[in-house]
């Protein structure tokens, strides 16, 4: 077994020192009737690497790779390029096979990477401040809800119906088991939506969406002012960090908690996962947040150096007392986010989203031309809604067939209903011969 | 260009050994490194992006944003930035890494690979069905190996972590509860020795958790928990083997006890990598338990994350298992149930269908290993710890006699007198080349080092770790108090104020002087 260093005669030599004649004998606690004597069956045994590669590239190779026809898929995973120099960087074994850096003085390189993370998702959401990470978007929603249930001492939640159903069904699960009140607000793909009529004196929090899932870009100042006068914490979602170059951030819509998916930078799509969840929150909310913080300090040399703290709030210290369970985040996807931010800087990332919008006004410019379809937004960034004259998820089977990836339809994501919608997505990776061969095959397939 | 030797000295002529102070405060290959926003050139680019399209804008009526505050820095800049901050890092691809509880073993690289084939990563979560055929057989096939390894009756893949694995089994616990109607069940049990993340998820969940305390020889209080058992508990957590280090020999009794007051066993299956392929948790009475695949399953720990937690479900809990999950049709087409609709099934618990990354690594782990290989990794990670304990236990203060399992605990009560601490043997440990134990967990001892070596480190790395920390020990009792104290000293920065840190957090950058914002107010 390559993987296993001892040999026949270190593990002779090492039953002899520890005083036993078998290893079984160290096993002399677990319960006799339970014991197995030999491999499980129904397993195959070892394998080399070739042989594993060979098992594994098939079943990859029964995929199609987004990457390998042209595709427009979104709806809370975005097919961006990422620089050669993020996966390099990724794999260095310091980084990748490294944990929590609990010890700080060994721990630097990672701790420093975090104060960087933090800071540039602050930047991003214009926030004040941001924690090390979270599993992803939708589990950082439900956290951002569950802290503003603590801040605020209430219990009971708005949802926006442009919040992405995933996202919404993670807080609703947890609103389930922890107990808590959700108001579900009907997907509104057209138009808006009074979520402010929903805030009464037990409402914790609104969350809303931007741009929401069918591609609306919003303004939700008035909002978050009104939530304001009425003691709720507003809570904005953004499933594309990309948007974020261009609009307006969370922070100067008045957010309190802005519960983002970073994926769109330096993470492949991986077919769901894992993902890097943002969580930024004003200031005076910093002490309720859930997860990781890494903070400023000196060492016994008085140099700057980096720790984790904060740490009272965790499961480690406070226990059934924890601002959340999380333990293990998703540091090195945060990682990958911070490089492909640092390579982009401030003008790559600028102009990165202003091609992701130029790219979908022509997308949506091309799909519009073809007789059936209807445009339904009047706003977007890099992903709208369109309405076809059949059932979208037919149409997406059937552009599958023609080797085009076009689209999510509404009903998948809802679990049926608005069955004519679909949302399409058009990042920098889309060429306009991608968006004719869409269009072409959109109209043959209507 | 060839190496010239003419004129150049080839052998030593000073021999001064003395570390001296740099210019730049550079040590040789330990570099210096600033934050990225103090490298920042207005104008510089790390990409090269073209033109953007003329086109309209759509944005509608937002105001457009302002300058963000991002740095800018050139490919070179980025790419020797990171290089510098990963070598301020200890890793396992460094040396011994024996956190105990973390499961700290090697990461193959052939799984770094598999998980970067484009028909896995370049796959949309939301693509056709028929497109991803691929993907969904190796979520049904490693489900297949994680049921068959733990004798259990149902797998879900879609918790992100092993807390969240948790969150996911209690849930499961609930949603049977009330299935039966059974609403007076508030509490959950948990040891006193029971990682944070337990009675965290107990409490998330909405349940009291009552702590049960340990035996003398670290193990449950059997008379202890079935005292406490009733009709108002739901469950109990119990880790197995459990953070001592120990395996539960009472474990089938405890199920027993747990079944007959109506409540459900929930296992904390972190541990697992000291028993897979030799007993299976179904065995014992377990009904549902989750699984670190970034412990046992060697997928990388990434500086803390991501992980993956499947949870796996005996027959007593396998209806709840929640959305989404991966069903194969009878003409074999794999198919994604993704809405809980009407049934049992609740969820969902996070965007899309879990951490498809970990899961091809995990299955590459399992297949390179087989069912046979794995059994022998149990084997060496239990004989690695057991080889510690018996070559520490002289110097060292076990806290439990033996066998231990894949780790073994040892408390301070081997410092006492000496003014050395725990976290003074750490510190001193690191500068002998070696991360350091888990220090103060569990909380069941006073001062616990937690040490747990995993199958992949060789006897030669052991007995070094061994010289080290008997060195240790004994100059620990010599009262050379100064040494620990001042330790480490040959690492990037020495010790730092972490009570400084909470009391005035600086949570991010800052520049001297706010840059003007182009957005109006
Ligand atoms: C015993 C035990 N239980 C639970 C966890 C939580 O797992 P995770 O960090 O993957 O959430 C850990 C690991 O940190 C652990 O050691």
């Amino acid at each position: 077994m390559r993987y296993l260093p001892l040999t026949e005669a270190d593990r002779r030599s090492m039953l002899e020192a520890i005083g036993v004649p078998s290893v079984d004998e160290l096993f002399r606690d677990v319960p006799e009737a339970a014991r197995l004597s030999g491999p499980i069956k129904g397993l195959s045994n070892h394998m080399g690497e070739l042989e594993v590669d060979r098992a594994l590239s098939a079943m990859a190779g029964k995929n199609l790779p987004a990457g390998s026809v042209p595709s427009f898929l979104g709806a809370g995973a975005y097919r961006h390029h990422i620089p050669a120099t993020v996966d390099h960087l990724v794999q260095r074994g310091e980084f990748l096979t490294a944990y929590t850096p609990y010890q700080p003085e060994v721990s630097q390189g990672t701790l420093q990477v975090l104060f960087e993370f933090q800071t540039q998702v602050s930047l991003l959401t214009g926030m004040d401040v941001a924690n090390a990470s979270m599993y992803d978007g939708a589990t950082a929603c439900a956290e951002a809800v569950m802290m503003a249930n603590r801040v605020t001492r209430r219990k009971r939640a708005v949802l926006s119906g442009g919040l992405h159903p995933h996202y919404r069904d993670t807080t609703t699960t947890d609103a389930r088991f922890i107990g808590f009140e959700t108001v579900v607000m009907p997907p509104a793909p057209t138009g808006g939506e009074d979520l402010l009529a929903e805030v009464d004196g037990d409402t914790s929090c609104v969350v809303v969406q931007n741009p929401d899932v069918f591609g609306h870009v919003r303004d939700y100042t008035e909002l978050g002012r009104a939530c304001q006068a009425k003691g709720a914490l507003l809570i904005v979602v953004v499933t594309e960090a990309v948007s974020l170059g261009l609009l307006t951030p969370p922070g100067e819509m008045g957010a309190d908690i802005v519960a983002a998916e970073g994926q769109s930078l330096g993470n492949a799509l991986n077919f769901g996962g894992p993902y890097v969840g943002l969580f930024a929150v004003k200031e005076k909310l910093v002490r309720q947040m859930p997860g990781r913080l890494c903070g400023q300090t000196v060492d016994a040399d008085g140099r700057r150096g980096f720790v984790l703290t904060l740490s009272t709030r965790e499961q480690h210290i406070r226990r059934e007392k924890a601002t959340s369970n999380i333990c293990t985040n998703s540091g090195l996807c945060a990682l990958a986010f911070s490089i492909h931010l640092s390579l982009l800087g401030e003008e790559g990332f600028t102009r990165l989203a202003e091609i992701n919008h130029a790219k979908a006004v022509q997308l949506a410019d091309k799909l519009a031309g073809v007789k059936g379809v209807e445009i339904v937004n009047g706003s977007f960034f890099n992903e709208f809604t369109v309405k076809l004259p059949k059932p979208a998820a037919e149409v997406v089977e059937a552009l599958a067939q023609r080797g085009i990836l076009g689209g999510v339809p509404v009903s998948r994501l809802f679990g049926g209903g608005l069955d004519d919608l679909l949302i399409v997505a058009a990042t920098e990776t889309n060429t306009e011969s991608d968006m004719d061969a869409f269009a072409t095959a959109l109209a043959e397939v209507l | 260009m060839s190496m010239n030797n003419q004129g150049r000295p080839t052998g030593i002529q000073n021999t001064d050994s003395a570390v001296p102070e740099t210019v730049t405060g550079n040590r040789g290959l330990q570099i210096e490194e600033p934050l990225i926003f103090e490298q920042d050139s207005a104008g510089r680019c790390g990409v090269d992006l073209p033109e953007v399209p003329t086109v309209g804008s759509r944005l509608g009526a937002v105001k457009p944003r302002g300058r963000i505050g991002l740095p800018g820095l050139a490919e070179p800049q980025v790419v020797r930035h990171y290089t510098r901050l990963s070598q301020k890092n200890y890793a396992i691809d460094s040396g011994l890494y024996p956190l105990g509880s973390c499961t700290m073993k090697h990461n193959p690289r052939l799984n770094e690979k598999m998980a970067r084939l484009p028909g896995f990563a370049d796959v949309h979560p939301l693509q056709p069905e028929s497109t991803v055929q691929g993907a969904l057989e190796l979520m049904a096939e490693l489900g297949r190996w994680l049921a068959t390894l733990t004798g259990m009756a149902a797998v879900t893949l879609a918790p992100a972590a092993g807390a969240h694995g948790e969150m996911c089994g209690i849930m499961a616990i609930r949603s049977a509860h009330d299935a039966k109607g059974d609403k007076g069940r508030t509490k959950i049990l948990v040891p006193e020795s029971a990682h944070g993340t337990n009675p965290a998820t107990a409490a998330a969940c909405g349940y009291a958790v009552e702590a049960i305390p340990a035996t003398e020889d670290g193990r449950v209080d059997l008379e202890a928990l079935k005292a406490k058992l009733g009709p108002d508990v739901a469950g109990l957590m119990l880790t197995n083997p459990n953070t001592c280090g120990l395996f539960e020999r009472d474990i089938i009794t405890i199920a027993e006890a747990v079944h007959a007051a109506g409540a459900y066993f929930y296992c904390d299956g972190a541990n697992f990598n000291a028993i897979v392929g030799r007993v299976r948790p179904a065995d014992l009475g377990i009904d549902v338990m989750h699984i670190n695949l970034h412990k046992t399953f060697s997928t990388p720990h990434g500086g803390g994350g991501p992980g993956s937690g499947p949870v796996v479900f005996a027959e007593s809990l396998a209806p709840f298992v929640p959305v989404p999950y991966v069903v194969q049709d009878k003409d074999g087409a794999f198919r994604l149930v993704e809405q809980a609709g009407d049934g049992p099934a609740f969820g969902r618990m996070k965007a899309f269908h879990g951490q498809m990354g970990m899961f091809v690594r995990a299955l590459a782990y399992m297949m390179s290993h087989g069912a046979d290989g794995l059994r022998q990794v149990a084997n060496d990670a239990v004989l690695n710890a057991n080889y510690l304990l018996a070559r520490l236990q002289d110097v060292m203060t076990p806290s439990f006699d033996g066998p231990c399992m894949h780790e073994c605990l040892f408390d301070d009560r081997f410092l006492k007198g000496t003014g050395v601490t725990t976290l003074d043997i750490a510190k001193a440990l690191i500068d002998e080349g070696f991360h350091p134990m888990t220090m103060y967990f569990p909380l069941v001892v006073h001062g616990a080092l937690l040490i747990e070596p995993t199958e992949t480190e060789s006897k030669a790395s052991l007995d070094q770790f061994v010289t080290a920390l008997r060195a240790l020990a004994e100059r620990a009792k010599s009262g050379d108090v100064a040494y620990f104290q001042g330790a480490p000293r040959l690492t990037p920065r020495r010790r730092l104020d972490e009570t400084a840190a909470a009391r005035k957090p600086v949570l991010r950058w800052t520049p001297a002087v706010e840059p003007e914002t182009v957005a109006a107010e």
